[in-house]
């Protein structure tokens, strides 16, 4: 499949919607819309078709940087979550935006182009530089279309991930001349850069620069003040997909490049990422827990998601003397990034729908909505039990399989994550409480319940979490190949 | 002097004669649109004259200029920077003083003075270069009649250049009682202590000439008191010159060689990183912003000089520092022209003055986004090209210490380029406005252009570059 056409189809797309506002205002949301599925059915088909596509294009020949794009099943998995999480995003704003609708659907094809070259690249340049555009538009998102603070949440958001962002940089060039020095071949190769070899202390410090950038992403405490601004101030579409996909970006750096790039130097930090990991699975909890905005909840509740795929993806242990990969954990980690993906997009969808209807987001304004909304108090039963980890639904498939996974390697430390699924339990509940439970709240106004529209939408995202939560094999054959090849065993 | 080195000279030649043509011309015809063409086609024929130059190989002319591709090279850049502040200006100056006749023919020799330091090989062409050029450029600062800022402005740079050139001079003065010749590649042959001096005294008037830190003093009153259109001349031809210069004159004399002055460069660079934006932080007017930012700037492009004295070596230097520039020269002539083309009667130079220009003025505001962002070095923009250029030369050369100042300087920077831009996109009410000319808007509409493209594809430039320098400092 050609994948740098996916992309370019969807930047086109987002020009050609950004001009269609001045014929109809409604018009850039048809074409988002029938982008994504276009998009979408194509690597489906080509998904059912399996395959692995591989592009190179010469690009920049003077530093050995190549348009190297390829689709392996971590990625298919990923850019089909991607592209479907586009249409959830444009669904789930199809009322909400009335300022320059051209502009926003622009905004949003282009992040999600970036996320999809993102998924795809493996030309270590190229890799950045989708890194960074899917940046700009993200912010353009929060900036213009978002709530009160926009100003703030915007900017912050931009530094957190600009500054990581050049860490990263630097770490790359470092790991290119370094290999340089090594074999006096200039490339940015990401196969050929698997075999450098370098000291095993530079190789720390050139591993903390990446993991730095994916850390900040994900985000893991204590670099996820900027997520719960940028989420709760993003307009609907923007937290679905920060939250949906952004944040899976970071997730995929760390399996794609942290560890098979580092094996040895990240063997050697793995307790710490797992801390890290244990460390944002019950903090994000506890915050959670002590928000009073529905929108800020879901977003702390993000930070201790991502915790697991932090756990699962540095939880190395030892064999007769040597740290290996664990597969069954990071299995665990990816299955937890789909899942994750289709449960909190839910949530901030509806987020975004009770926003809309109560223009407020306090859970004390709200109380009792079932009554005047029963499908979407059962929609959002469904979401928060499957965001709790109940068996039978995906996250508790990734969950189980990262804490399975983990306990051989470090025993407190899985212990401290799965007393967050407790935590998880608590903060979930008292959220269904609040807003659709309890005593009606008189002020009130009656309030439209879900149509056709967005059941549709979230009906497709139900039936994906039981489809994992079922039968996750299918899902796990995907990425197996990726996990057990990509991956050599630390010595 | 040989056939060869007439024909190298040839865009020196071309442009002198069409300085003297104007001279003439404006005094039988006084019309704006006459003199703007005349100012283009001058310009056009020199370019032209470039392809025609360059046949003749690199030529060393009497000692005193070496017109090589590196000096070909930035000859077409400033000529094309001059033709986007010809086109930029009309229809400007002519609202701020009663002849706008002068303006170009000043324009054109201060064209002429940077072309000869970018060839300068020579102390007499070094300052013969610096000082056309400067001359020109306190007349063009000073040109409306109306008002006193680009007066003040000028009187400050008249006398703050006229120091920095003196210290030049004495500099060469010592350098040559020491070597006993003026030529950049006998200055290896000398070894004593009033060398060193020397050396260290061009260095700093230089320093000045770039406007880096602590001799950073009179650049913010300069670009908000000038004129918007000679503010982006200034920040980018009289700077991208003296850099060229320094690039050359670095390469050929190694004068970083020593220890001493290597380490003082590091440390103004790192300092002028980092003091250049954190005092942009503080700005609420643009010209200003961009005066500190700009400061910044040369901190980073020092990086490629000191890169000539690093494992890096002279060509990945000299490489770097030129793809610097070009993508400099884009995003700042870019960020004056949007300035130049939203004012009227008054420069608009609050930060205020922009907001919600993207539902105003749509086209000038996303191409002062991508000037912005190309500044702060976002990817997608030529400004990405540089900076990566930067940490390349700064990593194959190991300097580190500078690698993380850059690092630093440019996570500070994201922000007040992004306020920029933010301030930009505020919702606003008002409908588009009409644009007063349609040629500004078109200049930065091809600026804008050339900043994604040369982002995007930047391989062309590099190939450009790379053919220029073949050879070079060998």
């Amino acid at each position: 499949m050609n994948i740098l056409a996916l992309i370019l189809v969807m930047l086109g797309a987002g020009v050609v919607a950004g001009l269609s506002e001045r014929i109809h205002p409604a018009a850039p949301k048809w074409i988002s819309l029938a982008t994504f599925i276009v998009t979408l059915a194509w690597v489906g088909a080509f998904m059912v078709g399996d395959g692995y596509a591989n592009q190179y294009i010469p690009w920049i020949p003077r530093f050995g940087i190549n348009v190297v794009l390829s689709m392996d099943g971590l990625s298919q998995m990923l850019v089909a979550l991607t592209l479907f999480l586009g249409i959830v995003a444009v669904v789930s704003s199809w009322t909400e935006v009335e300022h320059r609708p051209g502009f926003f659907q622009f905004n949003v094809l282009w992040v999600m182009a970036g996320v999809v070259g993102v998924f795809t690249a493996l030309d270590l340049f190229l890799f950045f530089f989708f890194w960074e555009v899917m940046l700009i538009p993200m912010y353009f998102l929060i900036a213009i279309w978002g709530h009160e603070d926009k100003a703030y949440a915007s900017m912050k958001f931009f530094l957190f991930t600009q500054v990581s962002g050049l860490l990263m940089l630097f770490a790359i060039l470092a790991l290119v001349y370094l290999n340089y020095a090594a074999t006096g071949n200039i490339t940015f190769n990401y196969h050929d850069l698997l075999d450098a070899e370098l000291g095993s202390d530079i190789a720390f410090l050139v591993m903390l620069g990446f993991f730095a950038a994916f850390v900040v992403k994900l985000p893991g405490v204590p670099f996820h003040t900027w997520l719960p601004d940028a989420h709760t101030q993003a307009p609907t579409a923007g937290s679905v997909i920060l939250a949906g996909i952004l944040l899976k970006t970071g997730a995929y750096g760390l399996i794609r490049f942290v560890v098979p790039l580092f094996p040895e130097a990240s063997a050697d930090f793995a307790v710490w990422a797992m801390f890290l990991g244990a460390l944002s699975i019950l903090y994000g909890g506890f915050m959670a827990y002590s928000q009073s905005d529905f929108k800020r909840l879901v977003a702390y509740s993000s930070v201790a998601h991502m915790g697991f795929v932090l756990l699962g993806v540095f939880a190395f242990y030892e064999v007769g003397g040597a740290l290996v990969v664990n597969e069954v954990a990071v299995q665990g980690a990816v299955v937890t990034m789909v899942a994750h993906g289709f449960s909190t997009a839910a949530l901030f969808m509806m987020a975004g729908a009770l926003q809309e209807r109560l223009h407020t987001r306090e859970m004390s304004n709200m109380g009792g909505l079932w009554t005047r909304a029963p499908r979407m108090g059962a929609v959002t039963m469904f979401f928060v039990i499957a965001s709790v980890g109940m068996p039978g639904l995906g996250n508790f498939v990734g969950e189980f399989l990262v804490l399975v996974g983990a306990f051989k390697a470090n025993i407190p430390l899985t212990v401290a994550g799965a007393l967050g699924v407790v935590v998880a339990a608590v903060y979930g509940l008292y959220l269904m409480q609040r807003s659709f439970q309890g005593t009606p709240n008189p002020d009130v106004p009656s309030m439209r319940d879900f149509g056709l529209r967005e059941m549709s939408v979230m009906g497709l995202m139900m039936a994906g979490l039981v489809w994992i939560g079922i039968h996750p094999q299918e899902l796990l054959d995907l990425s197996a190949p990726v996990v057990n090849t990509l991956w050599r065993v630390a010595p | 002097m040989t056939g060869p080195a007439l024909t190298a000279l040839a865009p020196y030649i071309v442009l002198t004669g069409g300085v003297t043509l104007m001279l003439l011309a404006i005094s039988f015809v006084r019309r704006g649109p006459v003199t703007l063409a005349l100012t283009l086609a001058v310009l056009l024929a020199t370019l032209a004259s470039v392809g025609f130059a360059a046949g003749a190989g690199a030529q060393l002319v009497d000692d005193f200029v070496l017109v090589d591709g590196y000096a070909h090279f930035f000859t077409a850049l400033f000529v094309l920077a001059a033709a986007a502040t010809a086109v930029l200006t009309f229809g400007y100056v002519d609202r701020r003083a009663a002849q706008r006749e002068e303006f170009y023919i000043l324009l054109l020799t201060a064209t002429l003075g940077a072309m000869t330091m970018g060839a300068a090989a020579h102390f007499g062409a070094f300052l013969l270069g610096m000082e056309i050029l400067s001359i020109s450029l306190y007349a063009m600062i000073a040109y409306p009649d109306s008002g006193r800022p680009p007066l003040e402005a000028a009187i400050k740079y008249l006398v703050l250049s006229g120091v920095a050139s003196t210290t030049i001079l004495f500099g060469m003065a010592l350098v040559y009682g020491e070597t006993g010749s003026m030529q950049f590649a006998d200055a290896l042959a000398g070894d004593g202590a009033l060398l060193r001096v020397g050396q260290g005294m061009i260095l700093a008037g230089l320093a000045f000439k770039l406007s880096l830190v602590p001799f950073h003093m009179w650049t913010p009153d300069v670009y908000q008191g000038a004129p918007a259109p000679v503010t982006g001349f200034v920040a980018t031809v009289s700077k991208g010159a003296v850099a060229a210069l320094l690039i050359r004159y670095a390469v050929t004399t190694e004068v970083l060689a020593q220890e001493a002055l290597f380490f003082g460069l590091s440390l103004i660079a790192i300092v002028s990183m980092v003091a250049g934006n954190v005092l942009a932080l503080l700005q609420d007017n643009l010209k200003r912003l961009l005066a500190y930012s700009s400061i910044a700037h040369m901190g980073y492009l020092l990086i490629a000089v000191l890169a000539v004295a690093s494992a890096a070596g002279p060509q990945m230097a000299a490489e770097t520092g030129m793809v610097y520039i070009v993508g400099y020269f884009a995003m700042t002539l870019a960020a004056f022209g949007v300035m130049t083309a939203l004012s009227t009667d008054e420069d608009v130079e609050d930060l205020a003055g922009y907001e919600g220009l993207f539902w105003r003025r749509p086209l000038l505001a996303a191409v002062l986004a991508a000037a912005a962002l190309s500044l702060a070095g976002i990817p997608l923009t030529v400004g990405f090209i540089a900076k990566f250029y930067l940490f390349a030369a700064g990593v194959e050369g190991s300097l580190w210490l500078l690698v993380w100042a850059l690092v630093i300087g440019s996570a500070i920077g994201v922000y007040y380029y992004l306020r920029i831009v933010f301030g930009m996109t505020r919702q606003m009410e008002a409908g588009d406005e009409a644009s007063p000319s349609w040629w500004a808007p078109a200049t930065v509409a091809v600026l804008g252009v050339a900043i994604v493209v040369m982002g995007v594809y930047p391989t062309p430039l590099i190939d450009a570059a790379r053919e220029a320098i073949r050879g070079f400092g060998g």
